[in-house]
């Protein structure tokens, strides 16, 4: 069955890349060290890190840009980069590196930055390790980046393949009973499929509020919404 | 819908080329043993039995009848749920997916013969191994304490009677008495767990015994959900919880069980109850099986194959395999990966791209559920966090409501998911 977004949902929104994506990685943390020799003359970072001529680097993973207490001193472009909401994650720390007076006007970092997006990935490898780790407090920052792609209306005209969506069905059946139960968490069973594709679309681009939904959404290629939707319809 | 199958198989990982061979088996069919019936291995367990349609031969070994899951078990200590609630069995796995199981302890494994050998003398063949043994604790963490001491100064971090135990000694306090947690270094099961559980021992006793004290020994800065729990401890329990990070000494701790005292960087304090949770490692039949690196057992995680034996998948606490936190969720996430590789080995079915996801909700008093939650993806250094999102402080009641609500539904899921 085609199925056909209603006018609700605009089609032109950046969205993640279908699941099937390889991992863009964050690079090497070892040759990142090395990179890190770059850096070293204003930077300290590990165990017993100081600030000297710039700020420390531990936890700078998901650390407000200028937020480093003590006594440093930001340059005021920093300082108003950080009050406008500049927070440090991959992606933010990627474009600084490349050229840091793109992202910050006036910043004091003196560096003409990285050309070379791998030594980028290494350097932040290298840096990650030393702010908080995702297994140990959950909310830490990502450490590998979102693949995103641009959704052409073609895709919305897939046919879901049931047996894909069995599979792939194991990842929703952790909360959402597939006898149909709907204690505390919805039932997904038995939907018409194209209202499953259209709620599931909505969760994608945040239309829907719900942020397990959000997440879950945001890593299912279109096909596989599709396949959970043909699975999900017919489910006894 | 095979254009886009095609396309998927295309791009797929690494590892299914290496799964693409199906193992023949000259007696039969496949044998798969599963050492631990928890989130990992109960569902490991099952899926590969639902979805192989009885083409492998699955044998669950498990030591205990009445499976207390450790989720949940620090509602029970806060008095919103029954024991008995969060106690399963195997009946179902048994009789309606047949899945052979036995209770006992697996005290050796054989990887040369591919051979699991139980306490009760049985010899168990397998083609494919799945060890899920949860977390044991690391031999003097905390000075003073060792498992001969349980009794007197519960860990209560395996459910069931130290949950039980941990319970009645709160109860027993006496009238404006201390409670005393030791907290455990990272990485350990549960990362919220023992702030949970200082929530739910403080909304006990603010019912039954209003003026005692909590007193947490934390060796860690920073903890998950900190600043929701900060603020919950404030709102809801004002004047009755003390957090001693490091800064304070709250990493240099020793106890004494038979005198009932904790000395915290050279200050001893009389307690009344106290909660030891240790330093955390690999379950002890990883070691015995020779697949530790350091406390934990590193896994392949397009697969969670160990990364010392192929023929053996880890799954959960045991692991060590990158971003995830040791929780029941992931536990069963990986599962269903580990019972996909599984099956495409020793079956040649389809082996799609891992993908993974955890959520822990806790509870901070009545109606005030919280949060946190991630995706993750398989590279090839390690399991890696690709987005998340957490609860936030101020959120309003009916939010947080329903935070709970769904955490309950999430149990009721996630155990159907366990144990059929």
């Amino acid at each position: 069955m085609p199925i056909r977004l209603s006018g609700a949902i605009a089609l032109s929104l950046l969205i993640s890349a279908p699941g099937a994506a390889l991992a863009d990685e964050i690079g090497d943390a070892e040759r990142g060290a090395e990179v890190f020799d770059y850096c070293s003359g204003c930077h300290e970072v590990g165990k017993g890190a100081e600030n000297g001529i710039g700020p420390h680097l531990n936890g700078i993973f998901g650390r407000p840009a200028a937020s480093v207490a003590d006594d440093y001193h930001y340059s005021e472009g920093l300082e108003r980069a950080g009050a406008d909401g500049l927070v440090w994650h991959l992606d933010t720390l990627d474009a600084y590196l490349e050229n840091p007076k793109t992202l910050v006007s006036g910043t004091r970092m003196s560096f003409d930055g990285l050309e070379d997006p791998q030594e980028r990935a290494d350097v932040l490898a290298y840096l990650r390790k030393f702010s908080d780790n995702p297994q140990n407090i959950p909310e830490a920052d990502p450490t590998a980046r979102k693949p995103e792609v641009e959704l052409s209306p073609e895709v919305l005209e897939i046919v879901g393949d049931p047996e894909y969506g069995e599979y792939l069905s194991s990842e929703c059946t952790t909360c959402h009973q597939s006898d149909g139960n709907d204690e505390g968490i919805p039932s997904i069973t038995n939907w018409p499929e194209e209202d499953f594709v259209l709620a599931m679309h909505a969760y994608k681009r945040e239309i829907r509020p719900h942020p397990v939904m959000q997440m879950m959404a945001q890593r299912l290629s279109d096909e596989e919404i599709a396949a959970l939707a043909a699975y999900f319809a017919d489910i006894q | 819908m095979t254009m886009n199958r095609r396309a998927f198989i295309g791009t797929g990982v690494a590892a299914s080329a290496a799964l693409s061979a199906p193992m023949l088996n000259a007696q039969g069919k496949p044998r798969v043993v599963v050492i631990g019936g928890g989130a990992g291995g109960a569902t490991a367990a099952r899926y590969i039995a639902k979805d192989s349609k009885g083409a492998i031969d699955v044998t669950l070994v498990e030591p205990t009848r009445s499976y207390y899951t450790c989720f949940f078990s620090n509602l029970y200590i806060g008095g919103f749920r029954k024991l008995g609630s969060i106690a399963h069995s195997y009946g179902t796995l048994a009789s309606e997916f047949g899945i052979n199981v036995i209770h006992d302890w697996a005290t050796g494994i054989d990887r040369e013969a591919r051979t699991v050998t139980l306490a009760g003398g049985t010899v168990l063949p397998y083609d494919r191994l799945i060890l899920s043994p949860g977390i044991d604790f690391v031999e003097g963490a905390v000075p003073g304490w060792d498992t001969t001491a349980q009794n007197a100064m519960p860990h209560a971090y395996k459910a069931g009677s130290q949950t039980e135990l941990l319970k009645a000694q709160v109860e027993a306090m006496p009238e404006g008495g201390l409670f005393a947690m030791v907290a455990p270094p990272n990485p350990y099961r549960c990362p919220p767990g023992p702030y949970e559980r200082v929530s739910m021992v403080a909304h006990l006793l603010k019912e039954i015994n209003p003026t005692a004290k909590i007193l947490v020994a934390d060796p860690k800065p920073k903890f998950s959900k900190m600043a929701l729990f900060q603020e919950g401890w404030r709102n809801h329990y004002a004047g009755m919880i003390e957090w001693l990070g490091p800064d304070f000494g709250g990493g240099n701790v020793k106890v004494d069980p038979a005198a009932m005292t904790v000395d915290i960087d050279g200050t001893v304090e009389n307690v009344d109850v106290c909660n030891v949770i240790p330093a955390q490692k690999a379950g002890r039949i990883c070691d015995l099986a020779g697949i530790t690196e350091g406390n934990w057992a590193p896994v392949v995680p397009h697969t969670m194959q160990s990364r010392v034996d192929e023929n053996i998948h880890v799954l959960g606490d045991s692991t060590d395999q990158g971003d995830m936190p040791k929780s029941g969720f992931s536990a069963n996430s990986q599962a269903k990966v580990a019972a996909m590789a599984v099956r495409g080995a020793l079956t040649g079915s389809k082996v799609f791209p891992a993908k993974f996801s955890n959520t822990c909700w806790s509870l901070i008093n009545t109606d005030d559920g919280v949060k946190v939650g991630a995706s993750y993806e398989a590279t090839d250094e390690k399991i890696s966090k690709v987005d998340g999102f957490i609860s936030q402080t101020g959120e309003d009641a009916a939010l947080r409501e329903r935070t709970y609500e769904e955490s309950l539904g999430w149990y009721a899921g996630i155990t159907e998911d366990m144990f059929g």
